[in-house]
């Protein structure tokens, strides 16, 4: 029994065993859930370290479910990209459990400890389930498991407005799924496979047919609701805002990522970049309405006055930066794109688990009314700043080094549209500045309604070390950029076949 | 007490029985015809629903305690893992069950197996299945309290 070879499989059946544990512990004691979630991400976490080592030195893992070949069998297709998304998924996904012990003993009710820690685990397990699958209809299954823990933890907050939230949330979602489903059966119709790779094969004679067409247009579509991409992102405010923090965490840094991980997996496997970028302009058409993403999203994000749905709006724009670099269909702006899935997944999760520990000490939600919080929760508040300045992109944080290859994506591109896509950039930084920069200032110079003393007062250590975590990891990321790298830079070589 | 009268409640008494019998027969041939352990699980839940709605939700919450449910539901997809991971263990890949060293031939073993994965899936379906049913009803008679 060599445990090596099985590694695609294992990252996901850890958490999936241990998330139906779960109940059967938590009935007898509630307190073994966190470590039982601890101790299972945590393996997920080693094994996608691992899984990032071997897919580095010798390529892409193929791995056949129940022995059965391709394409006849499920097949667990594992390459730089799932790998990349492997590792981010697992290591942010891991703090944000750490995180959750104190923040949910405290705010939310005691008998929704157990069904928490399973559903979260479900939803890494769907995470996890969805970047390693090679299987098209696979794909759709686990992205409906996804999304169905995802409504369930939404609405699980204590907010009043909980329930809508999650209401609106499972709407858009549903219908979303439902383009997935109808795509993925129109190319079922036309090549009589699901696997991925193969699919990829026997379309080919197909492109220029309008089932191809239209196959494209309704995955697209489908993705782009659980992506929440600009025109269909009404969701995501109301869900990523209401949700619980460490929650929150997830879904903008993580849940939406896997949604931008399916388009570029349909654009670039399912379909070939030749096709996509000249015969069916795809990628040019989603690089304008990222374009525009940034825009609004920011626009948005700098009308906001309460702090977490400022950043929920912020994640609206920061999508359309990562959907930009995949459009640009360039080695540089692809890289960029893929990069910046892993910068904002951190900076983002950092900054939510900050939103949940100020939430959490004081109770405020107003952006205003944080002045003097910089003396009250200095620890907290540095991570927050260096998580700002990352979405920002300045440097030397990690969030500037894939802005900065977004930047040269779109001019090696050479057009016209280029050049405007490196000012959407630009200007998207600044703006994304203007309602960052806004928050840092109230906090560390805004002037206080009361003439008190303040005093030091910390979230608890549980809650301070995965911020600090995050927050270091936009600083050492930023500085030591080869790292990342490693697995985006081929990732996005091997996917545009360049 | 039920409301509904003793024809109803005398019918339901014997009619349960053959429910979950025929629920059982479906999940047992689940690998070989049609049917299977979603299929059959539903089957068998919709008994435990008829139970509820002829005697009541407090008498039915009685048959099918929540700890009960509890345990069914978190048993039957952790069978499944864990039949998925033995393949691995005995040297194969994940659900490669064929292998698993039975004194049978490989397309028997594979039988059992899969009816063991049906058995798991039919004991999950089901305990979601009343889990999902006295949750809605819990609510409707919440709603109806409130009337009051």
């Amino acid at each position: 029994m060599n445990l090596s070879s099985h590694l695609p499989i294992l990252i996901v059946v850890i958490p999936l065993i241990a998330a139906f544990m779960n109940p059967l512990i938590g009935w007898r004691q509630r307190k073994f859930c966190n470590p039982l979630a601890v101790i299972a991400v945590s393996a997920s976490f080693c094994i996608a370290l691992l899984i990032a080592r071997t897919v580095i030195t010798t390529g892409r893992i193929s791995y056949h479910m129940g022995g059965w070949a391709p394409p006849w069998g499920i097949e667990l297709a594992v390459d730089h990209l799932s790998a990349f998304m492997c590792v981010t998924i697992t290591f942010v996904s891991l703090l944000a459990i750490v995180y959750s012990k104190n923040y949910v003993e405290k705010e939310l009710a005691e008998e929704k400890m157990v069904p928490y820690y399973t559903l979260l685990l479900l939803l890494i397990v769907a995470m996890l389930g969805i970047v390693v699958t090679g299987d098209m209809f696979n794909l759709y299954i686990i992205v409906e498991m996804l999304s169905l823990a995802a409504y369930a933890l939404v609405a699980m907050s204590e907010e009043k407005r909980a329930y809508v939230a999650a209401y609106k949330y499972l709407l858009l979602g549903f219908t979303g799924a439902i383009f997935i489903l109808l795509g993925t059966a129109y190319l079922y119709i036309i090549t009589g496979t699901l696997n991925m790779a193969d699919l990829s094969v026997r379309i080919q004679p197909w492109y220029g047919s309008w089932v191809v067409f239209v196959a494209l247009a309704l995955l697209m579509v489908g993705f782009g609701i659980k992506t929440a991409l600009f025109p269909l992102h009404t969701w995501l405010p109301d869900a990523h805002s209401i949700a619980p923090s460490s929650i929150s965490a997830v879904l903008s840094g993580l849940v939406i990522k896997t949604g931008a991980y399916c388009i570029i997996r349909t654009l670039f496997t399912v379909f070939q970049p030749r096709f996509v970028i000249e015969v069916m302009p795809v990628t040019s058409a989603l690089s304008w309405i990222a374009a525009i993403a940034i825009l609004v999203g920011s626009l948005f994000a700098i009308s906001q006055t309460d702090l977490k749905w400022m950043l929920a709006y912020s994640s609206v724009a920061h999508i359309g930066f990562i959907v930009l670099g995949v459009g640009l269909a360039t080695g540089y702006g692809t890289t960029g794109g893929i990069l910046h899935i892993f910068n904002h997944s951190m900076a983002k999760g950092c900054l939510f688990l900050c939103a949940g520990a100020i939430i959490y000490k004081t109770g405020i939600r107003n952006i205003y009314d944080l002045a003097g919080l910089g003396d009250k929760m200095p620890v907290t508040m540095a991570a927050f700043t260096i998580a700002a300045f990352s979405m920002v992109g300045i440097p030397p944080t990690a969030g500037f080094i894939s802005k900065f290859y977004l930047g040269l994506g779109a001019l090696e591109q050479g057009t016209w549209a280029g050049w405007v896509f490196a000012g959407v950039i630009l200007l998207g930084s600044l703006l994304t500045a203007v309602f960052y920069i806004r928050v840092v200032n109230n906090v560390y110079f805004g002037e206080r309604k009361r003439r008190e003393e303040i005093e030091k007062d910390e979230a608890p250590l549980g809650m301070l070390i995965p911020i600090v975590i995050l927050a270091g990891g936009c600083l050492i990321f930023g500085i030591f950029p080869k790292i990342p790298l490693a697995l985006a830079e081929p990732a996005a070589r091997l996917l545009l076949g360049i | 007490m039920s409301l509904l009268s003793v024809i109803v409640r005398t019918a339901t008494r014997w009619l349960i029985p053959f429910m979950q019998l025929f629920g059982l027969y479906v999940i047992i041939h689940g690998h070989a015809s049609p049917g299977g352990g979603f299929q059959g699980g539903v089957i068998v839940a919709t008994s435990m629903i008829l139970y509820a709605i002829v005697f009541g939700l407090s008498a039915a919450r009685k048959r099918a305690t929540q700890r009960l449910r509890l345990v069914m539901e978190s048993a039957g997809p952790l069978i499944y893992a864990l039949i998925g991971v033995l393949g691995i263990l005995v040297g194969g890949v994940f659900l490669e069950y064929r292998i698993i060293p039975l004194p049978y031939e490989p397309h028997i073993t594979s039988e059992i197996m899969i009816s063991i994965i049906e058995i798991a899936i039919g004991i999950g379906v089901m305990a979601l299945c009343i889990t999902m049913f006295y949750a809605l009803a819990a609510e409707e008679a919440l709603a109806a309290e409130e009337v009051k």
